[in-house]
C-alpha cells in the first residue's frame, strides 16, 4: 500500500502477538473464569479463602488484557504509567471509603 | 512470544513531544479517569450491597450461571476485538470488517443479558428504588451498559465506515480501529472486576 506523503502518519507498534497467540490468550482468560465459577460452588473453601482468590484471578486477568489485547506490554511505558497512576487513585479510592466505612471489617 | 510485524509505519515518524500519537494519549487519559469512575461506583457498591433494610438480598437475585455466560460473551468479543485490528493493521479488508462485526454482535448480545437480568430482577421486586443494594447495583452495572451500548454504536460506524471506500479501513487509518479497541477492552476489564467483585463476592453468605 502507498503512503501519501502528505497524509498525517499515525503511530503504530512495529511487533503484535500473532492471531493464534491472541486466541491462546483467549482460552486462558476462558478457563480462569470457568475456575472461578467451578469454585463458586464449593462449599468447603471459607469466604475469606474465596475473596482471596476471586481477587488474585481477576487482577491476573486484568493485566492478561492489559498487556497483550490493549498492547501495553508493547507501548510506550508513559502509556502504562499513566493507566496505572488512574488505577492506583482508584485504589486508593476503594481502599480509603472502605476504611472510612467498614467495608473490611 | 510469537509475534509477527505489522505493515504499518513503524514509530519514529511522528514529530509529537512525546512521539506518542495525541489521540492515543488522549484516550488512555481517557482511560485512566474511568478507572476513577468505576472505582467509584464500586467502592459505593461495596458501602451498600449488605446496608439494606429490606430485600431482596444480593443473595437472593444474583443469577451467576447466567452471568457467567455473559462474562464469557465479553471476553470473547475482546478476542475478536484484537482480531479485527490485526486484520486490518495487515490490511485483510474482508476479515477486518467480519471481526468489527462480529465484536459488535459479542457486544450486543452482552446487553441482551443485561436487559434479562435487569428485568428479572424488577420481576423479582429488586428496582432501583426498592434499597441502597438496588440503587448501587443497578448504578454500577447501568452506566457498564451504557460504556458497551456506546462500544457497539462506534463499532458499527467503523463497520459502516469501511464500506465507504473498496479499500475499507487503510492500514494507515488502523489507528481509529485501535482507539475503539482500546475503549473495548477497557470496558472487558471492568466487567472482569464487576464480575467479581459484585457477582462472585457479592452473593457469598
Amino acid at each position: 500500500m502507498q503512503h501519501n506523503e502528505n497524509e498525517p502518519v499515525e503511530q503504530h507498534d512495529s511487533v503484535h502477538p500473532s492471531p493464534a497467540k491472541y486466541i491462546q490468550i483467549a482460552v486462558i482468560l476462558t478457563l480462569i473464569t470457568a475456575f472461578e465459577v467451578a469454585i463458586y460452588y464449593v462449599e468447603a473453601i471459607s469466604k475469606e479463602a474465596f475473596i482471596t482468590i476471586f481477587l488474585g484471578m481477576s487482577v491476573v486477568k486484568f493485566i492478561i488484557v492489559a498487556m497483550f489485547y490493549m498492547h501495553l506490554k508493547f507501548d510506550s511505558r508513559l502509556l502504562t504509567m499513566l493507566f496505572v497512576a488512574g488505577l492506583v487513585l482508584a485504589t486508593f479510592i476503594l481502599v480509603t471509603l472502605g476504611a472510612l466505612f467498614g467495608i473490611f471489617t | 512470544m510469537a509475534t509477527h510485524s505489522t505493515t504499518a509505519p513503524h514509530e519514529g515518524h511522528l514529530t509529537t513531544t512525546t512521539g506518542l500519537d495525541h489521540r492515543k494519549l488522549l484516550m488512555w487519559t481517557f482511560l485512566a479517569s474511568e478507572c476513577l469512575f468505576f472505582g467509584a461506583l464500586i467502592a459505593t457498591f461495596l458501602l451498600f450491597k449488605d446496608a439494606s433494610v429490606s430485600g431482596p438480598t444480593p443473595q437472593e437475585v444474583l443469577n451467576i450461571p447466567v452471568t457467567s455466560t455473559s462474562t464469557f460473551v465479553l471476553l470473547t468479543s475482546s478476542l475478536t476485538m484484537v482480531l479485527a485490528l490485526a486484520a486490518i493493521q495487515r490490511g485483510d479488508i474482508v476479515s477486518g470488517r467480519v471481526w468489527i462485526l462480529a465484536t459488535a454482535v459479542l457486544g450486543a448480545t452482552f446487553l441482551g443479558f443485561q436487559v434479562f437480568e435487569f428485568k428479572e430482577f424488577i420481576d423479582a421486586g429488586l428496582k432501583p428504588s426498592t434499597n441502597v443494594f438496588g440503587a448501587s447495583f443497578f448504578t454500577l452495572t447501568g452506566f457498564h451498559g451504557a460504556h458497551v451500548t456506546l462500544g457497539v454504536i462506534w463499532l458499527m460506524s467503523l463497520f459502516i465506515y469501511s464500506f465507504k471506500s473498496k479499500d475499507g479501513i487503510p492500514v494507515t487509518k488502523s489507528l481509529d480501529v485501535e482507539l475503539a479497541g482500546l475503549y473495548w477492552h477497557f470496558v472487558d476489564i471492568v466487567w472482569v472486576v464487576i464480575f467479581t467483585v459484585v457477582y462472585l463476592i457479592g452473593s457469598l453468605e
